[in-house]
C-alpha cells in the first residue's frame, strides 16, 4: 500500500518542482478530407477536427483535477497540409486559407496550438509542396495558433538543398511579415532532418501518414524534478549521478504513461506514444540548463557541457523507456534558448554561443531551438546554419531541427519578448562570413554511405 | 475500485480531522486507512478512501475538500490513487 512519504514525494514534485504533463496532443489524419474543391476541403477539415477534438480540452482538465497533476497544453497535430491541399490549392494563397481554417477550429475547440502546416520534402518538392512553403509567411502572419514544420532531409534520402535555400528565404520573409511582434511567426516555424511522425511537441508536431486515423500522444516534462534529485547527490561520482537521473526519469514518465492511457480511454482514441522529454519553460526551476549546472558546470556552454548533456539525454531515455509501453516522438532533453531561463542567463553571461549550441545538438534531442539572431542576417547564412544542423542529423541518424528567429530591427545585445511559454531571448551573434556560393549550387546532398543497410 | 488519496498539510489545530471526516461521512465515502505526522507544528495527514458509494464525482469532491481546507487554513488535496501507484510501484 502507498505510504505517506511516497505521497508526499509525488506532491512535492508537482507543487515545488514543476512536475507536469507538458502536452496531450491529439493526432488526426485529414487524408479523407481531400477533394478537388477548396471549399469542400475547408469544410471537411473543420468538421473532422471538431468532431474528434471537441472534448479534448475538457478531458484534459478532468484528468488534471482527478489526479492532481497539471496538464499544461492540449494540442492537435494533423496530416501535412501539403498533401491535403495538393488537389485543391492552385496558389500559395489557397494554402493559407487552409491555415486559417486550422486556426479557427483550434480556437473553437480551445487548443493552444495546432501543428501540421507542413511539407515533407527531404528528397524533392512537388508543386503543391513548394506552394505550401511559399505560403508560410502569409499563413503564419494571418493565424495565431498554427505551427508549421518542413522536413528537409533524412538519413535515407540526404538533404534537399534546393529546399534548404528556399527555407532560408522563407524564414526571413516570415520574420518580415511578423516584424510588429518581434518576428514571432518564426517561433512557430521549424525545419527538420529525420522528422518523426508522432511528435507531440510544437512547433514540429504533425500527424504522419504512417499513423492511424486518430491517436493520443503525450509529452512529459520535469527538468525541475531532475534538478532537485541531483541536489541530493552533489559530489558523488558519475555512477550515482546517472542512476539518480534514470530513477527520476522513470517516475516522471510513469505519470505521462498514466495520463496517456487515461486520456486515450476517455476519448476512445488509441494511445500512440509517450515522448520522454525534459522540456523546459521560462518558469524559474524548470530549466535544463540548471540541470547542467547542477551536474557541475558554472554555466551551460562551459567546457564539459556536451558531455554532461550527452549523459543526461541518455539517462532520461534509459529511465523512461521502461516506464512506458510505447515511446516515440523526439524523446530526450530539449535545449531551447528563449524557453529556458538558465540558457538565457548563460547567453547573457557570454558562456553560450551558437556554435556551442550546435555541438550540443549532436547529443540531445532536436536541435537549434528558439534562438533569436540579428534581423539583418542574410537568407543564405540562415540556410547555411540549417544545412549544418541537418548534416548532423543525417550523418548521426537522429532528428535535428532548426527554429531560429531573425528579429527584424534588432541586433546583438538587444532583447526579444515572445511571451508565455515561448519566453524571451537575447539576440545572439551569428558568424557573418559568406556561404552564398555553397547555398546557391542547387540540388541535393546524397544520402550518407551508412544509409545503405539493405 | 475508485480509491483516492486525501492529503492534508498545514498548521496544526483543533478539529481538522473531525471536519474532514464529517464531510466524508456525509458523502458516503469510506476511510480505509489514515496515517499522520506532526513535524515542526505542521500537520501532515494522508487518508486512503473508497468513493465507490459516493454519488459525487471525484472532481467535485476534490473542489469541495479544497474549499473546506481554505476555511480551516490547511491545504487539502484529493487525488486518485493511480498517480502514486504508477510512480512508486512497478
Amino acid at each position: 500500500m502507498i505510504n505517506i512519504n511516497e505521497v508526499a514525494e509525488t506532491n512535492e514534485m508537482i507543487e515545488k518542482e514543476n512536475l507536469d504533463v507538458r502536452t496531450i496532443t491529439m493526432g488526426i489524419s485529414l487524408l479523407d478530407c481531400i477533394d478537388s474543391d477548396l471549399e469542400t476541403v475547408k469544410k471537411n477539415i473543420n468538421d473532422k477536427i471538431y468532431n474528434y477534438a471537441k472534448d479534448l480540452v475538457k478531458t484534459g482538465k478532468d484528468i488534471e483535477k482527478e489526479f492532481g497533476i497539471p496538464i499544461v497544453n492540449k494540442r492537435i497535430s494533423v496530416t501535412p497540409i501539403s498533401l491535403i491541399g495538393a488537389a485543391c490549392c492552385k496558389t500559395p494563397s489557397d494554402f493559407s486559407q487552409l491555415a486559417v481554417v486550422l486556426d479557427d477550429v483550434a480556437k473553437k475547440v480551445g487548443v493552444n496550438f495546432i501543428g501540421g502546416y507542413s511539407a515533407l520534402v527531404s528528397k524533392g518538392m512537388t508543386p503543391a509542396e513548394e506552394m505550401l512553403i511559399k505560403s508560410i509567411p502569409e499563413a503564419l502572419s494571418k493565424t495565431d495558433r498554427v505551427c508549421s514544420s518542413i522536413n528537409l532531409g533524412s538519413t535515407k534520402t540526404g538533404i534537399n538543398m534546393d529546399a534548404v535555400k528556399l527555407m532560408g528565404e522563407i524564414i526571413k520573409e516570415t520574420a518580415e511579415y511578423t516584424k510588429e511582434k518581434d518576428s514571432l511567426g518564426c517561433a512557430k516555424l521549424v525545419v527538420f532532418c529525420n522528422a518523426p511522425d508522432d511528435n507531440p511537441f510544437m512547433a514540429g508536431a504533425f500527424h504522419g501518414v504512417t499513423e492511424a486515423d486518430c491517436i493520443i500522444n503525450v509529452g512529459v516534462s520535469g527538468p525541475g524534478v531532475v534538478k532537485t534529485a541531483l541536489e541530493k547527490v552533489r559530489g558523488e561520482n558519475f555512477e550515482v549521478l546517472c542512476e539518480t537521473i534514470k530513477k527520476t526519469a522513470f517516475k516522471v514518465t510513469r505519470v505521462g504513461q498514466l495520463v496517456a492511457k487515461e486520456a486515450s480511454e476517455r476519448l476512445k482514441v488509441p494511445f500512440g506514444i509517450v515522448d520522454l522529454s525534459l522540456a523546459p519553460t521560462p518558469a524559474i526551476g524548470d530549466s535544463v540548463a540548471d540541470i547542467l549546472c547542477e551536474i557541475g558546470l558554472e554555466h551551460a556552454g562551459a567546457p564539459g557541457t556536451t558531455a554532461a548533456l550527452a549523459l543526461l539525454n541518455d539517462q532520461v531515455k534509459k529511465g523512461g523507456v521502461m516506464a512506458s509501453s510505447y515511446v516515440g516522438g523526439l524523446s530526450g532533453a530539449f535545449i531551447p534558448v528563449s524557453e529556458d531561463q538558465g540558457m538565457i542567463n548563460a547567453v547573457e553571461a557570454g558562456a553560450l554561443t551558437l556554435e556551442k549550441l550546435e555541438a550540443m545538438t549532436c547529443v540531445c534531442s532536436v536541435g537549434l531551438d528558439m534562438i533569436a539572431i540579428p534581423g539583418k542576417t542574410k537568407a543564405t547564412t540562415i540556410s547555411g546554419i540549417i544545412a549544418d544542423e541537418l548534416a548532423i542529423g543525417m550523418v548521426n541518424q537522429k532528428t535535428t531541427a532548426v527554429r531560429i528567429i531573425p528579429v527584424i530591427g534588432k541586433d546583438v545585445g538587444d532583447n526579444v519578448e515572445f511571451g508565455g511559454l515561448l519566453g524571451h531571448a537575447p539576440v545572439m551573434a551569428v558568424n557573418e562570413f559568406s556561404c552564398d556560393a555553397f547555398i546557391n549550387r542547387g540540388g541535393r546532398i546524397p544520402a550518407p554511405i551508412h544509409s545503405f543497410k539493405n | 475500485m475508485k480509491k483516492t488519496i486525501i492529503t492534508v498539510v498545514g498548521k496544526d489545530g483543533v478539529g481538522i480531522i473531525a471536519k474532514i471526516c464529517t464531510y466524508l461521512a456525509n458523502n458516503n465515502i469510506n476511510i480505509e486507512d489514515i496515517s499522520q505526522t506532526i513535524t515542526g507544528g505542521f500537520f501532515n495527514m494522508m487518508m486512503i478512501t473508497d468513493m465507490n458509494s459516493s454519488s459525487k464525482a471525484i472532481g467535485d469532491i476534490s473542489d469541495e475538500l479544497a474549499q473546506i481546507g481554505e476555511e480551516i487554513g490547511v491545504v487539502i488535496k484529493c487525488q486518485r490513487e493511480e498517480i502514486f501507484d504508477s510512480m512508486h510501484r512497478i
